[in-house]
């Protein structure tokens, strides 16, 4: 088979890059796989393996997820809170691949999957006192909004640097084959992290020691403002499993169903022992890299427009519709319930007080602090004693 | 009681570990079969097999990540560094992920491992196999770094970093790994995180060292002696926890202090040190706190020697503090 391959394009290290050795060849080595097509439908020869009680679950999933999203960009844009990062358009790469974990998976996240961290039993309250850093805030206002740790459902602290939870979540796996447990971490990351060592270390070291780990690269074609084409030449980022020797498989990333199909395999290849898998969820970016991007500055309106069409909730809601699962009005119910849900834990989360208390900034440095801390604190409060305007950011302007 | 040098002090110690603690796991660069290339981990696979005594592909990186994910999920990982000069490429785990998971998450992620590796000059290592690098780890709170001088010490201070809740910095004075030889007792001994010793007690003037440099300032302690000046010299082994304690007692009591480290000077812990006594001995200073370090250059090859702050250079700023 491999020498037939080769001799099929025997060009792969000529002159030139991959793009130019025989392009569309690894697209057709790794093709997209999907279930559902954007009209809903099952393309051929494709089976439902989810139950539809189980997809209605996922269907609502999105929508929060979806509508939180928004909610919380009108909230940032009004200034009651001073970052967001979501994952509108990339619904299904969120919530399709944990629906296919099981419990004790743990997952290392990037930054665009707090819908994992929910559907783990972080509450929305929680998550949105993290946004605001109050006293409600289970990281006690220490990180930016949108980098939420809920270890009771194993979702792992969130870090603004690319990449770094990739090597951590081999290690993960490492340590729960070492304990002989049946977990099988999932590591998050985007296209842009391709480019980064802790990615290529990563999967270097989990394919070396064949580990029971799930590798989801989110590609949704844009690292802030540079296109993948201009992050790798690599014509698919699956492929690069080659150069590791794992097995690697694109996936439609707005597929739900053939997100969820894809890592129940990976899962289950992983927990049979037979090593990792590198999963590329194609799927797109639909707003800015963050509230504090604004896309308009290098990407054309019109490139989008051909992703609106593919919406990967729509995508669900159109299969359900055809399979007698959901109508417009249970649809609109959803929805209602959804919205009622964001505002209320909204209401709730800005209710705490507006800061941790002050001695919080010295705890956790380590597990006991140390004279260094201790006495820092008495300083602390001594200069807040003597001088309000140190606990004040604006007391510049009086 | 057994006499060891000072790498097999720290075999004794990972051999106690691995066999008290299942959750302890050696990973590194030629550290199973091979036992490392300085033997720290010799015979260790063999008796604890290649699951707990793991060689990794050659990404410090990659070692640390994966360290620090087996240390998120509850194992001991013991992460062997080859020099410390290649640490570089993990530093960003070190700093950015290791140091601050227990802190990023409200106490919900702790990340306790340990790194091991060998620091240090004077064995014609060049660049990129005898820099000291502990001042920068110093400046990342969340981080624990020691630093034996000798095997008792070593093994004593290895065993309480494997168990700390805390992520330690292991430095080991590669340059005495076989030349510091002396009593080590069999069975486990634990040397608490953040308590200073002293090594000789004294009247007129403080040294301050760690690692390897504590026998420069020893060597250099015994030729002040013999021209009648008596120094107090401390052994501060953990710099991070820092025994401030044992440090200003003895300063007070001597009025005078002479700080010695092989990393460059600039920023060098010794900064640390100087402006630490200062804010706290003010008034019993009998001197300006002297440095004796490496120079603000590269670590260099041939002249090495005269780089590394030796017996003789500590011994002349003994003589220009005491006559200050």
């Amino acid at each position: 088979m491999k020498r037939e391959r080769a001799a099929k394009a025997p060009v792969r290290a000529d002159h030139g890059t991959a793009r130019e050795w025989a392009a569309g060849r690894f697209l057709e080595e790794f093709p997209l796989y999907r279930v559902v097509d954007e009209e809903g439908r099952l393309v051929g020869g494709a089976q439902l393996e989810l139950p539809g009680s189980e997809l209605l679950g996922l269907y609502r999933w999105m929508l929060l997820g979806r509508s939180l999203d928004e909610r919380m960009i009108t909230l940032q844009r009004q200034g009651r809170i001073g970052f967001y990062i979501g994952a509108i358009g990339e619904e299904a790469t969120v919530f399709g691949t944990v629906a296919a974990l099981e419990p004790q998976d743990w997952i290392f996240p990037s930054y665009r999957e707090h819908g994992a961290a929910f559907m783990r039993g972080l509450p929305l309250v929680t998550f949105m006192a993290n946004l605001f850093g109050n006293a409600g805030d289970l990281v006690k206002g220490r990180q930016m909004p949108c980098h939420e740790s809920w270890a009771p459902g194993h979702f792992v602290s969130i870090s603004s640097p690319v990449a770094t939870q990739v090597t951590q979540a081999v290690g993960a796996a490492w340590a729960a084959r070492i304990q002989g447990d049946d977990m099988v971490p999932i590591a998050f990351f985007g296209d842009g992290s391709t480019s980064a060592h802790d990615f290529h270390t990563g999967l270097n070291f989990a394919a070396v020691m064949k580990l029971p780990v799930v590798f989801a690269c989110r590609n949704n074609g844009w690292a802030i403002s540079t296109p993948s084409a201009s992050q790798t030449v690599s014509e698919t980022m699956a492929q690069k499993a080659i150069g590791y020797g794992m097995r690697g498989e694109r996936v439609d990333g707005n597929d739900l169903i053939a997100v969820w199909a894809a890592t129940r395999r990976a899962r289950q290849r992983a927990a049979a022992g037979q090593g990792p898998t590198l999963l590329e969820l194609v799927t797109y970016r639909m707003e800015g890299h963050s509230t504090s991007d604004d896309p308009r500055a290098y990407r054309p309106a019109e490139v989008v427009e051909p992703w609106k069409r593919k919406d990967p909730i729509k995508r669900v809601q159109k299969l359900l519709e055809a399979r007698g699962l959901l109508d417009e009005a249970g649809d609109a119910v959803l929805r209602e319930e959804v919205r009622l849900e964001i505002q209320a834990a909204l209401r709730e989360a800005e209710a705490f007080p507006p800061k941790p208390p002050v001695e919080s900034l010295f705890e956790d440095v380590y597990a006991e602090p140390g004279w260094a801390q201790r006495e820092q604190l008495a300083e602390l409060r001594r200069a807040m004693d003597a001088d309000p305007r140190v606990a004040n950011p604006r007391h510049v302007e009086g | 009681m057994p006499v060891m040098n000072v790498i097999q002090a720290v075999n004794d110690a990972l051999r106690l570990e691995l066999r008290r603690d299942q959750r302890v796991v050696v990973l590194g660069e030629d550290v199973g079969a091979f036992g490392g290339v300085f033997r720290a981990t010799a015979g260790l696979q063999q008796e604890f097999g290649a699951a707990r005594v793991v060689d990794t592909p050659l990404a410090e990186g990659g070692i640390i990540g994966a360290a620090a994910g087996m240390a998120l999920y509850g194992l001991r990982p013991v992460a062997e560094i080859q020099f410390a000069d290649f640490i570089f490429p993990a530093f960003d785990q070190i700093v950015n992920e290791v140091a601050k998971f227990r802190y990023r998450s409200g106490g919900q992620y702790p990340c306790p491992l340990t790194i091991r590796a060998p620091y240090g000059g004077g064995i014609k290592g060049g660049h990129y196999h005898s820099q000291s690098p502990e001042a920068l780890f110093l400046h990342t709170p969340g981080l624990k770094v020691v630093v034996p001088s000798g095997p008792y010490d070593a093994k004593g201070l290895l065993l309480s970093a494997i168990r700390d809740p805390d992520p330690v910095l292991f430095f080991e004075p590669k340059r005495v790994y076989r030349a510091a030889k002396g009593e080590v007792p069999e069975g486990e001994y634990l040397i608490p995180l953040g308590q200073a010793a002293v090594t000789r007690p004294g009247t007129q003037v403080t040294l301050i060292a760690w690692g390897a440099m504590w026998h420069e300032a020893d060597q250099a302690a015994r030729e002040a002696e013999a021209e009648g000046i008596d120094c107090e010299l401390l052994d501060l082994r953990s710099l991070q926890p820092l025994d401030i304690e044992t440090i200003t007692a003895s300063v007070r009591k001597t009025g005078r202090a002479v700080v010695v480290h092989e990393a460059p000077r600039t920023c060098g812990f010794g900064a640390e040190l100087a402006a630490l006594i200062q804010e706290r001995c003010f008034l019993s200073l009998e001197a300006p706190v002297a440095r004796v370090t490496g120079f603000d250059t590269p670590f260099p090859y041939t002249l090495e020697s005269e780089y590394l702050p030796r017996a003789p250079r500590i011994l002349q700023a003994i003589r220009a503090t005491v006559t200050y």
